[in-house]
């Protein structure tokens, strides 16, 4: 049986060991508060919470884990405070759903608390699938028992002894992490009956998502682990009441959860004297694109976007110029460059016609096309749409199919008002989250890049040189005559004499850009 | 069960507190259009049509999942409703085939119906539609997918019956379909010709194959029998036109019992004076039977005949 006693004998004995190996390793440095953080200039500016142990500890050793101070948290809820104080705590530090949306975790808890109940459950929702966000699986794969540790205090609150992880199929490596972390929490009695000797049992089972993206939204997550099609339910109760089989539910996301115990260690008042009053502490996020250093950045909430891509990610890939940045996948939109120094936080993203979403933080240079960006987006989102509601089925089908004219240079006048007409349909008429958002990546782009798309639909021309189809290869007198191009055209499209400037027949050409590629001079552009 | 007092398009209703929206705007005579909603069936809120705006509420609200509360003000018929309503529809027509001519659902359609009251109409356009997949196995029911608007009501009446469960939803998004046990056809599949699902259906979707080209339901004289098979007594439709009988079709479930293919077959031949042949499956074909052995009572009217013989003699 854990005791408090053995814990603090674990970490005596672990976290020397842990220091000899990181020292010799020599990615991290000791700060005088006794906190190991990774060293290098992309790290300053992070303040890593939800990382806090992710390339640091090793994620296979809970010793390792209890070296930095992993459990105490649970300890300390479980010995010294009532679950009424435990959800006062998560109130006060306002800690909001990293999911994306924002909630409250507090709240959520209480409500669920709130309820009298045979049975409760904590979810923790790790079915991360926002096309280039890995902030999840990071933690997953680098610090299991941070979640683990979380969800059983959210147990304890709310008084569930059951809790799930749902998590996707697609991360075999967290799947195996996550169950050799149980499995190491159960024999330590971290988890299961009796936790700590105490009358507080928890114990966490995974399921496995089958690749839908739909399943991230909490109802329809919960059909899925009650075993049926995963699509959302209509919200007739609040899943803090009525959730998993009926029973009062909490779901709170793999970051929020990894957050948790250490709220409990530091206090609320630490909490909340990092970020910015509404959105207190801090927000990790997947920055890739045309970013030169690109990888998971954690940062203070309110911090602008402009530091997060110059200051952390080293500014732009090419040096070429910042044109946008896309937040929050599928559901988010298109944060045009003038509006970089707009802060990170929930409420200031969603004014700017973007959201805070999970984490995804795309940058964009003048190469990428707005147009299709918002197709790429919507592929997607039809993709994953279940099928249950009309509006989002049919609806986003639609505006991928007029997308998908414009992009091809056939769009014709009035496409962009019914772009906008369906996009408020959708989202006013949707069931759940996925289609109510579907259409943020057209309408922000439609609000900030307009230009784009009135140059596909009139001039059929793409500004960035992007669309494939609006494109034209042509050869500048830059051309030597080297009749390399010609040779390599598999069409045969491009004609000319032996040291003389070769011209492209535009209309057999096909546009595979082999000529461009083959160029010894770089004479061949595409306009 | 406590009252509660709202108001829905300026009149005052009272009802149970536990009546949703759709269910107290019913009192009141006002008909809000929906789809998937049966309040026979577990609600779903899929189609979206029965949006309503109730006042302090910044989104549309599904009027079939939405509970009255005292003093809610619900409109339902609001600028915001209609513009709803009428996109619904047309995404929704813009995926069917413009088939009302010929579509044996004709004059029943809740799509049409809705199309008429909503001024939505048909249009030509190159994007997808849903694909023209017919189940043409069953001589009892034709399932015509290009018509199916996934409303799921088929699944949810189906799935009522604990051994039944045979149709699902198959596949997502856009190429969502139902199917029969794991894409069967109604041979292969273990469904019994219950009618459950036509009966439900609001489209062309699912259609009693037996009624097919005899009459259009508004030349048709419809009237209600109750099943004699068994006592509880489901509830079928004799539809006649100039005094002769035509066809049978399932109306409703009696309370316990499913409906069930021995019950109409038996009304058919109690009612029809020229029912068409019955067909039973007979492994995974349709086989056309005799009506002794359709209805099973071949073996009664056998010993019937024996006790009565031995009488006579």
């Amino acid at each position: 049986m854990m005791t408090l006693e053995k814990l603090r004998e674990i970490k005596e004995k672990t976290r020397p060991i842990l220091e000899d190996r990181l020292k010799k390793e020599g990615k991290t440095e000791i700060r005088e508060d006794g906190s190991i953080v990774l060293k290098g200039d992309y790290y300053k500016k992070q303040v890593r919470i939800a990382l806090r142990n992710c390339e640091i500890i090793n994620p296979d050793s809970i010793d390792d884990y209890i070296a930095l101070d992993g459990y105490s948290a649970l300890g300390k809820v479980l010995f010294e405070m009532t679950p009424a104080e435990v959800i006062d705590v998560m109130m006060e530090s306002n800690l909001r759903g990293r999911g994306g949306a924002g909630f409250p975790t507090g709240r959520k808890w209480n409500e669920a608390f709130k309820y009298d109940a045979d049975k409760k459950y904590i979810i923790c929702n790790a079915d991360e699938g926002d096309p280039g966000a890995f902030m999840d699986r990071s933690i997953l794969e680098g610090d299991p028992h941070s979640v683990l540790e979380g969800m059983a205090i959210a147990g304890y609150a709310v008084g569930a002894d059951q809790g799930f992880i749902y998590v996707r199929a697609e991360y075999p490596l967290a799947v195996k992490t996550l169950k050799k972390a149980i499995e190491q929490a159960k024999e330590y009695g971290l988890l299961g009956k009796n936790i700590f000797g105490t009358d507080f049992s928890f114990d966490i089972e995974l399921r496995l998502g089958a690749g839908a993206f739909v399943c991230g939204e909490g109802t329809a997550l919960m059909e899925s682990i009650e075993g049926k099609r995963g699509m959302p339910r209509v919200k007739i109760h609040r899943t803090a009441h009525k959730g998993l089989w009926g029973k009062p539910t909490i779901i709170n996301n793999v970051e929020t959860l990894a957050n948790v115990p250490i709220i409990y260690q530091k206090g609320a008042d630490w909490f909340r004297s990092i970020g910015t009053e509404k959105s207190p502490g801090t927000k990790v996020f997947a920055l890739v694109g045309k970013v030169k250093e690109s990888g998971l950045v954690e940062v203070p909430m309110g911090m602008t976007l402009r530091e997060i891509v110059f200051d952390i990610g080293g500014g732009v890939a090419d040096d070429r110029a910042i044109k946008a940045i896309q937040t929050g996948g599928p559901s988010g939109g298109c944060i045009p460059a003038d509006l970089l120094d707009t802060p990170v936080d929930f409420e200031s993203l969603a004014k700017i016609g973007s959201i805070m979403g999970s984490g995804g933080m795309v940058v964009m240079d003048e190469t990428d096309c707005m147009v299709d960006i918002a197709r790429f987006f919507l592929d997607f989102t039809v993709e994953e749409s279940c099928g249950k509601c009309v509006p989002c089925r049919e609806g986003t089908k639609r505006m991928l199919e007029i997308l998908e004219k414009i992009t091809e240079g056939n769009g014709e006048e009035g496409d962009i008002e019914r772009l906008e007409s369906l996009a408020e349909t959708i989202s006013s008429a949707s069931l759940c989250g996925l289609g109510q958002t579907a259409s943020n990546p057209v309408t922000s782009t439609l609000q900030y890049f307009r230009d784009e798309y009135i140059a596909h639909i009139r001039d059929k021309r793409c500004p960035a040189g992007s669309c494939q189809a609006l494109l034209e290869y042509y050869i500048t007198d830059a051309c030597i005559g080297c009749t390399k191009c010609a040779r390599n055209c598999p069409v045969s499209c491009i004609s000319g004499k032996v040291k003389e400037r070769h011209v492209i027949d535009t209309e057999t050409c096909i546009k595979c850009g082999t000529c461009m590629e083959v160029c010894p001079v770089g004479a061949v552009i595409t306009r | 069960m406590k009252n509660v007092t709202l108001t829905i398009d300026g009149q005052k209703v009272t009802v149970p507190e536990n009546y949703s929206i759709i269910q107290a705007a019913k009192e009141l005579g006002i008909d809000i259009p929906a789809l998937c909603y049966d309040p026979n069936l577990e609600v779903v809120g899929a189609c979206r049509l029965c949006l309503v705006e109730i006042e302090g509420s910044r989104k549309l609200e599904t009027s079939c999942s939405t509970k009255v509360r005292e003093g809610m003000v619900v409109n339902t018929e609001t600028e915001k409703v209609v513009k709803a309503r009428k996109d619904i529809l047309q995404l929704l027509l813009d995926s069917h085939p413009n088939d009302c001519l010929t579509c044996q659902k004709a004059g029943e359609c809740l799509l049409q119906a809705y199309a008429y009251r909503y001024d939505v109409k048909f249009r030509e356009h190159d994007g997808a539609m849903r694909p023209k997949l017919i189940d043409t196995s069953s001589p009892y029911i034709l399932k015509d997918d290009s018509k199916c608007i996934l409303c799921g009501k088929c699944v949810r009446t189906c799935s009522q019956v604990d051994d039944r469960q045979v149709l699902s939803f198959a596949g997502r998004g856009y190429d969502t379909r139902i199917v029969l046990d794991l894409d069967k056809t109604f041979e292969t599949s273990k469904c019994v010709s219950c009618n459950r699902c036509v009966v439900v259906c609001p489209v062309g979707a699912l259609v009693d194959k037996r009624l097919m080209g005899k009459t259009r339901i508004w030349d048709a004289e419809v009237k209600t029998v109750d099943c004699k098979v068994c006592a509880y007594g489901c509830e079928f439709e004799v539809l006649s036109k100039k005094g002769k009988k035509l066809a049978v079709r399932a109306k409703a479930p009696s309370n316990g019992r499913p409906l069930c293919l021995k019950g109409r077959l038996t009304t058919e031949l109690m009612h029809l004076d020229n029912p068409d042949k019955p067909y039973r499956k007979i492994g995974n074909k349709f086989v056309e039977s005799s009506w002794t052995k359709a209805i099973s009572i071949a073996d009664i009217i056998e010993k019937i005949n024996k006790l009565e013989n031995n009488e006579e003699k």
